[in-house]
C-alpha cells in the first residue's frame, strides 16, 4: 500500500527540518526524480508527450502539404494516401494533419503559458490572502468574488479594443481568467498549513512573511496545485477556442486543436477525420499530462520525503 | 442494482409521459424554429424565426399561399385605382379575433399608427413606407396621425392611399408589418400583451404557452375562418439554435421539420435520409463590401481584379456543400417585375486563368505585384461558413498580389465596424424583404445628409455615384412596370460594371421536411405556412 | 462564528454595489450596441429606441436610473428579448437552472468522492489507472461534443432516451443534460479526493492506526475521509458556481430553458439589462457559496479560525 511501504522513516522529523532549512546533504531533485520514474504511468506519459511535441515541432517539415495550403481538388475528402493526405482535408481542403500539427504547437504554447501564468498569480495571490488573513484576506478574496461575477467575455472584448489583437494578449487574457479558482484553492490551503508546528517553529525562528510564504508553505501546496494545473489544461485548451471564435484568439489560417476540435464535434459523423486527428491527439495529450501530473505530485510532496 | 431501478423508472416515466401526450392529442407539428423569438409583437420583431410564429398567429389583408404568392386574407377582396395610389379593401364577414371580437377595418388604422409612431420604434416601419405619409410621420415630420393614408370607411371597408404607385405594395401587405392589432388589448396589458395568456391575433393558430429558451405552443384557433381546413391541431415551435443537435432531434423523430441544417451534413442527409433536406434558390446575395471611401479600394481597377480573381463556382457546390449558385450582379434570379436577362459580365464567361492574368496585369498597373503586395483586411463576422469563404478567397487573391488578414469578430463588433467605416474588405450578406429589385439595388444608394451626418444606412461601402441615383430616383416615380424594370437593369449594370461590392452567391434555403409532413413547397421566399401542411403518423 | 457569518453578509453589499458599477461601465466600454445587428436602423428609429431605453441621457444618470431601479426589485426591459422584462426572464430560468445545477452537482459529487477515494486506496493499481482514464476522459472531452456523442448514441442509434428538448415533468429529457453537465465537475472531484486522500494516507496518523490493526475501511471513515475533503471543499464553491453558470452549452444544445446561456448571450448581443441582471444574481451565488464553503471548511479543519 502506498503510504506505509518502504519512504523515509524519519517523517515526523522532516517538518523540523522544513522549519529551519531545506534539507541539506541530498538532491531534492534527484530524489524527486527517482520517484518519478519509478511510476510507471508517469514515465510512459513522460514518453508519449515527448513523442508528440517532437512530431509536432518536426512534422509538418516532413508532410507534403502545409497547414494553409489549399488543394482545390480536394475538398472535405476522406484520407487519401496517394495524394498525402493522410487523415483527409477540411472543407477548404487543407490536409488534416498538417493543420492539427500546427493546431497542437498552437495549443501547447497557448495551454503553457497561460497555465504558468494562472498558476503564479494564483499561488502568490492565493498564499498571501491565506497568510496574512483577517482584513488582507477579506479584501484580496472579495476582490476575486467580483472578478468571479463579472461576465469575462466583456474584459476580453474591451482588451482586444485597448490593445489590439496578439497572441500575447491571449496568452495574459487566459491567465487571467484562470487563475481565480487557483488562488481560492490555494489560500483555503494556506489557512490550514499556516496553524501547522512547523509553521510556527520558522515564526519562532524569526523568519518573516515571504520567506515563510516562499520557504515553507508554497512547498507545501504542490499537491492541489499540480492536480489543479492539470484540471486547468483542458479548460485553457477549450477557452481558447472560445476566445479564438469572438476574434481574440488565434486567426486564421492558423490554428488550435480546441478550434479544430470545435468544429469537428458536429460533424462527428458526415466526416469523421474531421474530428478523429485533432480529437486523438489532445485526448492522448491531457491523459498523459495527467498521468504526469498524478506522479509529479506523488514524487514532489514534502511529506513523502 | 440501484441504477438500473432508478434508469427503468425514468424511462418508464419518460415512455409514459409520451404516450400520454400523444394519445390526448391529434395532430402535432414539431418546428425547429432556429432562434429564440425575441418579440412576438409585429412592430418589433425583425427575423424570419418570429415571422414563422407571428404569421400563424396573425394573418394581414392578403396572406401567403403555400409558394409564398400573396392571397386574399383577411381581406376577401379589393380594387386598385387606376393610377395605381388607392387601394380598397373589402375585410370578410367571418374574420374574428381569438377572443371573438369580429375583425375590424380600424384594427389596421390602429396598426399602422403604431408602426409609424417614433415613440414604437419599429425596426421594419420603413417596408410600408410606401403608405401616404408615412416616413413623414416616422420621422415626426407630421404628428397628426390622421393625416396617415390608412382610413377606414366603415367596419369592413379600409382605404390605403399610397405616396406613388408601388408594384410591389400587395407583396408588402403579406410583410407582419401590415398585420391588424387589437389596441384594447396592448392598452390593457402593456409590455405584456404578448404573453400567452393576453395575446389575442387572428391567425389561424393561438399562442398557449411561451417557455423562453425552449419552445412556443400554439393551438387551432376557433374562431379563425379557415379552422375547417387546418390539418395540424398543435404546433410546437422548438428553440434550435444548436444545428447539429436539432439534426440529431430530427433523426430521432422529435421534430418533423427543419428550417435550416449544417450545410455539411447535406451529403449525409442525401445518402441516408434522400429526399428530406430541401435546398431552393432564396431572394438573397451574400457579397463583400468594399471600403471606396478612402485608398486603396478607391482604384475601380483594384476593386475589378479583386472581383474578377474570386472564382465563384467554387464556393457554394465545394467549399459550402450545398450548390450556392455564384453571383456576378445585384438582383437575385426570380425578383418579381424584373424581367429581362439578368445582369452578367463578360468576363464572368471567360476561363479563370484569362481572368487572374487579366487580374495580375490590373493589380501591376496599380503597382502591386507577388512580390510587392497590396496588404488588406478582411472583416468578417464569426461563422463557420464566413470563415471557410474568407479563407478560400484570401488563396484566391494571394496569386495576384494581395495579402490579406483575416479579422472574425462577433456580429455587434462586426456591423459595428461596417457602419462606422472601419474596414477595408467587410463580409455582407441581404436577404430581400420582399420581392423587388429596389430592395437590393437600394442599398448602394449614395448616403442623405440628416441633422449634418451623413448617414450611408447599409451602404457599408459607401458606393457612390449620381448616375446610379438618378437612375433609382427615375424609377421610383415610373408608373410603367415595363419601364420601370428597364432603368432598374441600368442601374444595376452601372454599379456592377464599377465594382460597387463583389457578390459572391446567391443565398439557397435549407430546410429538412419529414417524410410525413405533406404540402411543405419549396419557394423563394422560404415561408412555409403550416395552415397549408398535414401529417400523417 | 456567527458574527463572523454576519460580517460577511454585510460586507457583500459594498461588493454587490461595486460589482453593479464596475459591469455598467465595462458595458459601456463595449464596442458596438444592442441595436447593431446585421442591418442598419434607420437614424430616427435608432434615437426612438435609445430614447425608449433612456440610453440618450448622459451615462451618468443612466446609471443612477438602472440603480435607482435595482433598489426597488426592478432589473428593467431586456433590449433583445423585448416581451420580457429581466426579472421575469430570471425568474423563469433561475428555478430551472437551479434544478439542473444541483442535480448535476450531486451526482458529480458523490460520484467523484466514491471514483477519487477507491483510485485512491488502490493507487498505482489497474482499477485506479482505470478509474483515473475515465474521469479524466470525462474532463478531456469538450461538453459540446461529449453531447453530441451521448445524443446520437442514447438518441438516435438506441432510442432509449429524448434527444433534446423540454418537456415539463419530464424526467426523461433530463438525463443526458445531467449527465453531460456532471461529467466534468465529478471527474474534478474525483481527480482532488484521490490526490488528498492519497496525501493524508500518508501522515502519521493514519500510519499510526494502521499500526493499531484498524481496517482500511475503519481508516478511511474515521481519519481519512475528513481532511481529505479540505480541498475538495474549497473547490466545491467554484464548482457549484461554474454549474449553475455553465450550464450554457447543455442548455443551447438541448434547448433547456434555463439562465445559464444568457451569461454568454447577453453579454455578446450587448443586452445592457440582462447582463446586469445576471452578474447581480451570479454575484450573489458566489457570495453565498463561498460563505457556505467558509463556514464548512472551519467545521472540517479546526485549526482554521475565524475571528
Amino acid at each position: 500500500m502506498a503510504g506505509i511501504t518502504g519512504k523515509d522513516a524519519a517523517l515526523t522529523a522532516y517538518a523540523n527540518a522544513l522549519a529551519t532549512e531545506a534539507p541539506k546533504g541530498r538532491s531534492l531533485t534527484q530524489d524527486a526524480l527517482r520517484r518519478l520514474f519509478n511510476n510507471k504511468a508517469a514515465l510512459v506519459s513522460i514518453f508519449v508527450l515527448t513523442a508528440i511535441v517532437l512530431f509536432a515541432l518536426v512534422g509538418p517539415y516532413f508532410l507534403p502539404w502545409a497547414y494553409d495550403k489549399i488543394d482545390w481538388a480536394g475538398i472535405r475528402k476522406p484520407p487519401d494516401w496517394a495524394k498525402g493526405h493522410y487523415f483527409g482535408t477540411d472543407q477548404n481542403g487543407r490536409d488534416m494533419l498538417a493543420r492539427t500539427l500546427q493546431g497542437t504547437q498552437m495549443s501547447l504554447l497557448v495551454a503553457g503559458v497561460a497555465t504558468f501564468v494562472s498558476v503564479v498569480i494564483g499561488i502568490l495571490y492565493g498564499a498571501i490572502a491565506g497568510y496574512f488573513g483577517g482584513k488582507i484576506d477579506a479584501v484580496m478574496m472579495r476582490f476575486v468574488d467580483i472578478m468571479y461575477a463579472l461576465p469575462y467575455i466583456l474584459f476580453v472584448i474591451i482588451l482586444v479594443v485597448i490593445f489590439g489583437r496578439s497572441p500575447v494578449l491571449l496568452f495574459v487574457g487566459i491567465g487571467c481568467l484562470e487563475w481565480l479558482t487557483m488562488a481560492r484553492i490555494v489560500r483555503g490551503q494556506t489557512l490550514s498549513i499556516k496553524q501547522r508546528e512547523f509553521i510556527e517553529a520558522a515564526k519562532a525562528g524569526g523568519a518573516g512573511p515571504f520567506t515563510i510564504i516562499f520557504r515553507h508553505i508554497v512547498p507545501n501546496l504542490t499537491g492541489p496545485v499540480v492536480i489543479y494545473a492539470t484540471l486547468t489544461i483542458p479548460e485553457i485548451i477549450i477557452t481558447e477556442s472560445f476566445l479564438s471564435y469572438l476574434g481574440l484568439g488565434v486567426q486564421e489560417p492558423q490554428t488550435s486543436l480546441g478550434t479544430l476540435i470545435s468544429f469537428g464535434a458536429p460533424v462527428a459523423e458526415a466526416l469523421p477525420w474531421m474530428l478523429f486527428t485533432p480529437a486523438a491527439i489532445l485526448v492522448t495529450m491531457l491523459l498523459c499530462l495527467s498521468y504526469l501530473g498524478d506522479g509529479l505530485r506523488d514524487a514532489l510532496d514534502p511529506k513523502d520525503r | 442494482m440501484k441504477i438500473t431501478q432508478v434508469l427503468k423508472a425514468v424511462t418508464t416515466a419518460g415512455a409514459l409521459a409520451l404516450m400520454m401526450s400523444s394519445a390526448a392529442l391529434a395532430v402535432t407539428l414539431n418546428l425547429g424554429n432556429g432562434s429564440e423569438p425575441g418579440s412576438l409583437d409585429p412592430h418589433k420583431a425583425s427575423g424570419d424565426w418570429e415571422n414563422r410564429i407571428i404569421g400563424e398567429l396573425y394573418e394581414g389583408l392578403v396572406a401567403e399561399d403555400a409558394q409564398a404568392n400573396a392571397i386574399a386574407g383577411q381581406a376577401e377582396s379589393w380594387t386598385i385605382s387606376d393610377d395605381g395610389l388607392v387601394y380598397t379593401f373589402k375585410l370578410r364577414a367571418d374574420a374574428n379575433w381569438s377572443d371573438g371580437v369580429p375583425v375590424t377595418a380600424q384594427n389596421w388604422v390602429d396598426a399602422f399608427q403604431r408602426l409609424f409612431d417614433p415613440k414604437t420604434a419599429a425596426e421594419y416601419a420603413y417596408l410600408q413606407f410606401p403608405i401616404k405619409n408615412a416616413s413623414k410621420i416616422n420621422a415626426a415630420e407630421i404628428t397628426d396621425f390622421s393625416q396617415l393614408g390608412v382610413k377606414a370607411i366603415d367596419d369592413k371597408t379600409l382605404e390605403i392611399t399610397l405616396e406613388a404607385s408601388t408594384p410591389f405594395f400587395l407583396q408588402a401587405l403579406t410583410h407582419y408589418t401590415g398585420y391588424p392589432i387589437r389596441k384594447d388589448i396592448i392598452e390593457k396589458f402593456g409590455d405584456q400583451w404578448t404573453q400567452p395568456d393576453n395575446i389575442v391575433g387572428n391567425g389561424p393558430y393561438k399562442l398557449v404557452e411561451w417557455v423562453p429558451g425552449s419552445y412556443l405552443r400554439g393551438v387551432k384557433s376557433d374562431t379563425y375562418y379557415g379552422k375547417d381546413n387546418l390539418k395540424i391541431d398543435e404546433v410546437r415551435w422548438d428553440n434550435t439554435e444548436d444545428l447539429t443537435a436539432a439534426l440529431n432531434r430530427y433523426r430521432a423523430g422529435e421534430l418533423d421539420i427543419l428550417t435550416d441544417f449544417p450545410a455539411d451534413q447535406y451529403k449525409f442527409l442525401q445518402d441516408n435520409y434522400p429526399g428530406q433536406a430541401h435546398v431552393a434558390p432564396f431572394l438573397g446575395i451574400y457579397y463583400y463590401v468594399l471600403n471606396q471611401s478612402k485608398p486603396p479600394l478607391d482604384n475601380v481597377n483594384i476593386r475589378k481584379a479583386l472581383s474578377l480573381s474570386v472564382l465563384r463556382d467554387v464556393i457554394g457546390p465545394d467549399v459550402l456543400g450545398t450548390g450556392e449558385l455564384p453571383a456576378y450582379g445585384w438582383v437575385p434570379n426570380g425578383t418579381a417585375n424584373y424581367e429581362g436577362t439578368p445582369y452578367a459580365p463578360d468576363w464572368a464567361e471567360w476561363p479563370y486563368d484569362q481572368r487572374v492574368e487579366e487580374a495580375k496585369k490590373l493589380m501591376a498597373e496599380a503597382g502591386y505585384t507577388p512580390e510587392n503586395p497590396l496588404k488588406l483586411q478582411l472583416r468578417y463576422n464569426t461563422n463557420e461558413n464566413h470563415q471557410r469563404i474568407a479563407v478560400a478567397i484570401t488563396d484566391m487573391w494571394k496569386q495576384i498580389g494581395v495579402q490579406v488578414e483575416l479579422f472574425n469578430a462577433e456580429t455587434a463588433v462586426h456591423y459595428d465596424a461596417l457602419r462606422a467605416g472601419d474596414f477595408q474588405v467587410g463580409r455582407a450578406g441581404w436577404l430581400m424583404d420582399y420581392s423587388d429589385a429596389s430592395n437590393t439595388l437600394d442599398l448602394l444608394k449614395t448616403g442623405t445628409t440628416q441633422e449634418g451626418v451623413m448617414n450611408w444606412g447599409n451602404n457599408y461601402g459607401r458606393y457612390s455615384n449620381p448616375d446610379f441615383d438618378s437612375l433609382m430616383d427615375q424609377a421610383s416615380k415610373e408608373l410603367d412596370l415595363v419601364k420601370r424594370s428597364d432603368l432598374l437593369h441600368q442601374a444595376e449594370a452601372k454599379a456592377m460594371d464599377e465594382f460597387a461590392a463583389i457578390p459572391i452567391y446567391w443565398y439557397v434555403s435549407k430546410n429538412v421536411v419529414s417524410p410525413k409532413i405533406t404540402g411543405f413547397e419549396d419557394n423563394a421566399k422560404d415561408i412555409n405556412r403550416i395552415r397549408w401542411m398535414s401529417k400523417s403518423e | 462564528m456567527f458574527g463572523y457569518a454576519l460580517r460577511r453578509v454585510l460586507t457583500a453589499i459594498p461588493i454587490v454595489l461595486i460589482t453593479i458599477t464596475v459591469c455598467f461601465f465595462i458595458l459601456r466600454l463595449a464596442p458596438g450596441g444592442p441595436f447593431d445587428g446585421e442591418r442598419a436602423l434607420p437614424p430616427d428609429v435608432m434615437k426612438n429606441l435609445r430614447a425608449h431605453y433612456n440610453l440618450d441621457q448622459p451615462l451618468i444618470s443612466q446609471y443612477f436610473i438602472y440603480l435607482g431601479g435595482v433598489f426597488r426589485g426592478d432589473f428593467g426591459p431586456s433590449m433583445v428579448m423585448e416581451d420580457f422584462s429581466v426579472s421575469r426572464l430570471i425568474s423563469i430560468g433561475l428555478p430551472f437552472t437551479l434544478m439542473l445545477g444541483f442535480s448535476a452537482f450531486v451526482v458529480g459529487t458523490v460520484a467523484g468522492m466514491i471514483a477519487g477515494a477507491v483510485a485512491a486506496v488502490q493507487q498505482n493499481k489497474w482499477p485506479d489507472y482505470l478509474l483515473v482514464a475515465i474521469v479524466l476522459i470525462g474532463i478531456i472531452i469538450p461538453n459540446f461534443l461529449m453531447a453530441n456523442l451521448v445524443q446520437l448514441f442514447f438518441g438516435v442509434y438506441l432510442r432509449w432516451l429524448p434527444v433534446g428538448g423540454y418537456q415539463p415533468g419530464s424526467i426523461a429529457h433530463l438525463v443526458l443534460p445531467v449527465l453531460i453537465l456532471s461529467l466534468p465537475h465529478g471527474g474534478r472531484v474525483a481527480r482532488l479526493v484521490r490526490g488528498s486522500m492519497i496525501e493524508v494516507l500518508g501522515t502519521n496518523y493514519v500510519r499510526t492506526a494502521r499500526s493499531k490493526g484498524l481496517g482500511t475501511r475503519l481508516i478511511l471513515a474515521r481519519h481519512a475521509l475528513k481532511p481529505a475533503l479540505l480541498p475538495v471543499v474549497s473547490y466545491l464553491g467554484p464548482g457549484l458556481s461554474y454549474l449553475l453558470t455553465g450550464s450554457l452549452v447543455v442548455e443551447q444544445v438541448f434547448a433547456l430553458p434555463g439562465i445559464g446561456k444568457y451569461f454568454i448571450s447577453a453579454a455578446l448581443n450587448r443586452d445592457y439589462g440582462l447582463v446586469l441582471g445576471t452578474t447581480i444574481l451570479y454575484v450573489f451565488i458566489i457570495l453565498a457559496l463561498n460563505l457556505i464553503v467558509d463556514v464548512l471548511y472551519a467545521w472540517l479543519d479546526p485549526k482554521v479560525r475565524y475571528r
